[in-house]
């Protein structure tokens, strides 16, 4: 609990946070730079499946994200609700749409993916299906976001329904090896991966987990920030009247 | 417990009298069923196939009706500030509420639905296991929209709202539903105890999961 009562001090947060930023973004920028550069002038195509196979350096990595947003605005809702951390809230507000944006790359890029190797855009398959639920889940959050005037209010309803909607993520995750329709099991740390497409891979989650911290911790500045001016108008229109 | 009967009544008395109370869920129900055959064609063949999946989402879609006014109406009137008050477990509240509105729209869906599955085709044997189904399927959607109608509390303006949070939780339950039904229908080529079990589960989770977050809910809007 160290670390997080430190941030509770949103004060201290920013100036963190704004010293972390400008590490993230690079780091970000190199890994998914060299990791397009290993994704298509650096690797081979694959024997079955050819170039397709280049969508797995940007297709496992996005929906992967879209999971690990949504796991993150979970551990942040019990913040929320246990804790009444201040800055649990500004990060479930600030996620959501980075979730909802990683879970439709996800979406398309598998789509794109599916129409030359399995001949269709779209099967309701179990892992399909139940990551499709996901990005409604997080459009759903945004729209409580969006309606519920006090923010405080807000996180706590979004809390409860991002708990209540986190019984997804283990069936999105074991989907593939319950049902075992037509997605294939992940096979990135069970060996089955050849070794060629593998430091693309790495280098490209690498390069989406820095890009999405960059873009919350940023979009949790802005909150912060936005939180602040209001704060100011009010006393001023106070102090006016 | 003689709170949580006061209110199961209290909840079935208000949607009779104000919301047109099952009535209008069957029709709902019933034009959800007539409007299908329209789209699709009235293939009597195709229909005996897909009847129980018509059947099932026409139940979540009357189940979702009144939803959104399930608490907001007690927020509105004070009444729900007075049972916080009485010292009633807001959890027990909402299961009450729940089974109140169950009474009131889905028991109704349940008893009518054989007789609109015939309009659709569906074989004697398909029937039982439909109303079974139904039967311990639907709790677990009002128990589920539960949860939206309590989230209704604290957004005011929710209306369609209630309907996109509350659809993705209730996909399982329809899936289960279905795939129960299937199995008489398209014969021994798939099983029924399975999916007949896991939607007994997913009714039992959500006995637990509803009143639970409803209750959460509705403590969130009201600090």
């Amino acid at each position: 609990m160290g670390i997080t009562n430190t941030l509770a001090n949103p004060t201290r947060f920013m100036s963190y946070s704004g010293k972390i930023l400008p590490v993230t973004w690079a780091l970000a920028l190199v890994m998914i730079l060299a990791g397009l550069y290993y994704a298509f002038p650096g690797s081979p195509p694959d024997y079955q499946m050819g170039e397709v196979v280049r969508l797995m350096y940007i297709h496992p990595q996005a929906a992967w994200l879209a999971m690990l947003t949504y796991v993150l605005m979970a551990i942040a809702a019990l913040g929320t609700i246990i804790w009444r951390h201040p800055l649990a809230d500004v990060l479930q507000k600030a996620a959501a749409p980075i979730g909802a944006c990683f879970a439709l790359l996800g979406l398309i890029t598998g789509m794109l993916w599916g129409q030359p190797t399995w001949g269709t855009y779209w099967v309701w398959d179990a892992r399909l299906t139940s990551f499709l639920i996901l990005f409604i889940m997080f459009l759903g959050l945004i729209a409580i976001w969006a309606t519920v005037d006090d923010p405080g209010r807000a996180a706590r309803i979004a809390a409860i329904l991002t708990l209540v909607g986190a019984v997804n993520i283990p069936i999105i995750y074991f989907s593939v090896q319950i049902w075992s329709t037509l997605h294939q099991p992940q096979g990135l740390l069970q060996g089955q991966t050849d070794e060629h497409f593998l430091p693309p891979m790495f280098l490209m989650l690498g390069g989406y987990t820095f890009l999405f911290i960059s873009i919350l911790l940023l979009r949790m500045r802005t909150e912060i920030l936005g939180r602040r001016v209001r704060t100011m108008q009010l006393t001023s229109v106070t102090a006016e009247a | 417990m003689k709170a949580f009967l006061a209110i199961v009544r209290q909840t079935i008395t208000v949607s009779f009298r104000s919301g047109g109370g099952p009535l209008v869920g069957l029709i709902f129900f019933l034009s959800v069923v007539i409007v299908v055959p329209f789209g699709v064609g009235p293939d009597l063949n195709l229909l005996a196939r897909i009847g129980p999946a018509i059947i099932w989402i026409g139940a979540l879609l009357s189940t979702l009706l009144g939803l959104d006014r399930l608490f907001q109406d007690d927020r509105d009137d004070g009444s729900l500030d007075q049972i916080q008050l009485a010292g009633i477990p807001l959890e027990l509240v909402v299961l009450a509420k729940a089974v109140g509105h169950w009474i009131a729209t889905g028991l109704p869906l349940v008893v009518a639905a054989p007789i609109f599955a015939l309009l659709l085709n569906l074989s004697p044997a398909a029937l039982g296991i439909l109303v079974l189904t139904l039967l311990i399927g639907t709790p677990a959607l009002t128990l589920i929209g539960v949860i939206g109608g309590a989230l209704m509390v604290a957004i005011r303006r929710g209306g369609m709202l209630v309907a996109v949070l509350v659809l993705p939780f209730a996909i399982p339950v329809l899936i289960f539903g279905v795939m129960s039904i299937s199995a008489v229908i398209l014969g021994p080529a798939s099983s029924f105890g399975l999916p007949f079990m896991l939607l007994c589960a997913t009714t039992l989770l959500a006995l637990v999961v509803g009143p639970v977050a409803g209750a959460g809910a509705i403590r969130a809007a009201r600090e």
